[in-house]
């Protein structure tokens, strides 16, 4: 069976039709698992690659995520037993002292749209608090965001805590906001930097060996 | 209108390059530029640099004040760096910013009334970013009564609303815009402040955007705003907007802008 017009209808954003195209697939007899990855994750996957090359806006790409979620929800009766796989689970926070949210907000949703379990632990996350839900979660990956000098170096706090508690050898470390750099990601031993919500998802696949 | 001149942020490619490279020179003529399109604050923002922010915040404050006769926009969340920075300021700089953040309130206080100066107040509220005009009025007000409770003259008291991108939430325009009028007239003295260009995150045309926004904001009562003054469209924006706004006596300073070159015959 062919997605195109699903793919095409989240790719545009247009949530009747995804929601339409979404049902009729089911109708169909189509695996809730096909849907969503050849469907759902591989339209976002365009939308993430489009976005960034430049090629859309923002509001484009928050308009596909939600045309996504609604689809998901659609999809969510027909799965078996929570039987819908994952391609990992990821912790998201940004760190102690900044209440900055909403290029973490982003980067979740497009993580989300690219099949990852998001955990989105919100602001003002103490380097324990991390340690503790990625413990409870068995996360694969922790991804940091922070929009202040000052709060930067909350990040190395994070890592060393992780070290402390042995998790590092279990999880790999994003980090990402405004003045956080490339070079300050290779000092403080994060395991990848993301400078934008696409190339966060790049990374995670990345670090994940997911192709 | 007060302009706060933007561009001495290390955030920008080339000023982190000068900077790291100690280059007086380069900085200096910036910050004159800066000067010559009618800066009347120089903004100087060392935060990319985590471990040398104070080091070269200082060092920025005497370059700046080498090149220009201007007093300066001290620009850092962090109280160390503005505290050893504020030592080498000439004249009564502007402290940006201090917050409701419970530390950093406390932390800021001492530094913004040890001395004369203007300080920029972030609207945030102790736990979160402000969403709606009451999140921001409230903690504006919160800020302008604990700060003048501490001897901040009311009229030194700058509040930035906190602008936040329409592309994530298309209520966040009218969510700033309607703040500025509200603090504006409620706090007769009081100034507004804000920048611009979070506006437009996520966007294309943001110069566009940015300088629509700036008249919209200036219609509601913006008193100052921290931008780029070389960019001479967003000048001749503001300058024409404040006297389309009755803000510019026998339209002085808009005749004046187009006949020293600031603005441009169509």
């Amino acid at each position: 069976m062919s997605y195109q017009t699903l793919l095409d209808a989240v790719i545009k954003g247009d949530i009747k039709t995804a929601k339409e195209e979404t049902l009729k697939a089911v109708d169909a007899g189509q695996k809730a698992q096909d849907i969503l990855d050849q469907g759902l994750i591989e339209a976002m996957n365009v939308v993430g690659d489009n976005f960034s090359k430049g090629a859309i806006f923002v509001p484009q790409m928050l308009r596909s995520a939600k045309t996504m979620q609604e689809c998901v929800e659609v999809l969510k009766p027909h799965f078996k037993e929570n039987a819908m796989t994952t391609k990992g689970k990821i912790v998201i926070g940004t760190v102690k002292g900044d209440l900055h949210d909403i290029g973490k907000n982003l980067v979740g949703m497009m993580l989300e749209g690219a099949g990852f379990s998001i955990i989105d632990l919100g602001v003002d996350v103490a380097p324990e608090v991390f340690v503790d839900k990625i413990k409870e979660a068995d996360a694969d990956v922790v991804g940091m965001s922070a929009l202040l000098s000052t709060t930067m170096p909350s990040m190395s706090l994070t890592i060393k805590a992780l070290a402390d508690s042995g998790l590092r050898d279990t999880v790999k470390v994003i980090i990402g906001g405004a003045p956080v750099t490339r070079k300050y990601a290779e000092d403080i031993g994060a395991d990848a930097y993301a400078s934008d919500a696409g190339s966060a998802v790049l990374e995670a696949k990345k670090l994940l060996n997911i192709t | 209108m007060l302009i706060v001149g933007e561009i001495i942020n290390t955030s920008r490619r080339r000023i982190a390059e000068a900077v790291e490279k100690q280059d007086a020179a380069f900085i200096g003529q910036v910050a004159k530029d800066q000067a010559d399109a009618g800066a009347h604050f120089i903004d100087v923002n060392a935060g990319t640099f985590v471990d040398r922010e104070t080091e070269y915040l200082c060092w920025l404050v005497k370059t700046v004040q080498d090149a220009v006769d201007l007093p300066l926009c001290l620009d850092s969340p962090s109280p160390k760096a503005l505290s050893e920075a504020i030592k080498y300021h000439r004249g009564e700089p502007m402290i940006n910013s201090i917050s409701l953040e419970k530390e950093r309130f406390d932390e800021m206080l001492p530094i913004v009334t040890a001395q004369p100066c203007r300080v920029v107040a972030l609207c945030m509220t102790e736990t979160a970013m402000p969403v709606t005009i009451e999140d921001r009025v409230q903690a504006g007000a919160e800020l302008i009564n604990r700060l003048t409770a501490e001897g901040v003259a009311l009229e030194n008291i700058f509040i930035d609303p906190l602008v936040q991108p329409v592309s994530v939430d298309t209520r966040m325009g009218n969510a700033v815009l309607g703040a500025i009028k509200t603090i504006m007239n409620d706090f007769p003295g009081v100034n507004t402040i804000c920048g611009l260009s979070n506006i437009s995150f996520g966007l294309p045309a943001r110069r566009l955007i940015n300088s629509t926004f700036l008249s919209l904001c200036i219609l509601q009562g913006l008193s100052a705003a921290i931008l780029d003054p070389t960019n001479k469209r967003l000048m001749a924006n503001l300058l024409s907007t404040r006297m389309i706004l009755g803000k510019d006596e026998y339209c002085g300073d808009f005749i004046d802008a187009y006949q020293n070159g600031i603005i441009n015959k169509e």
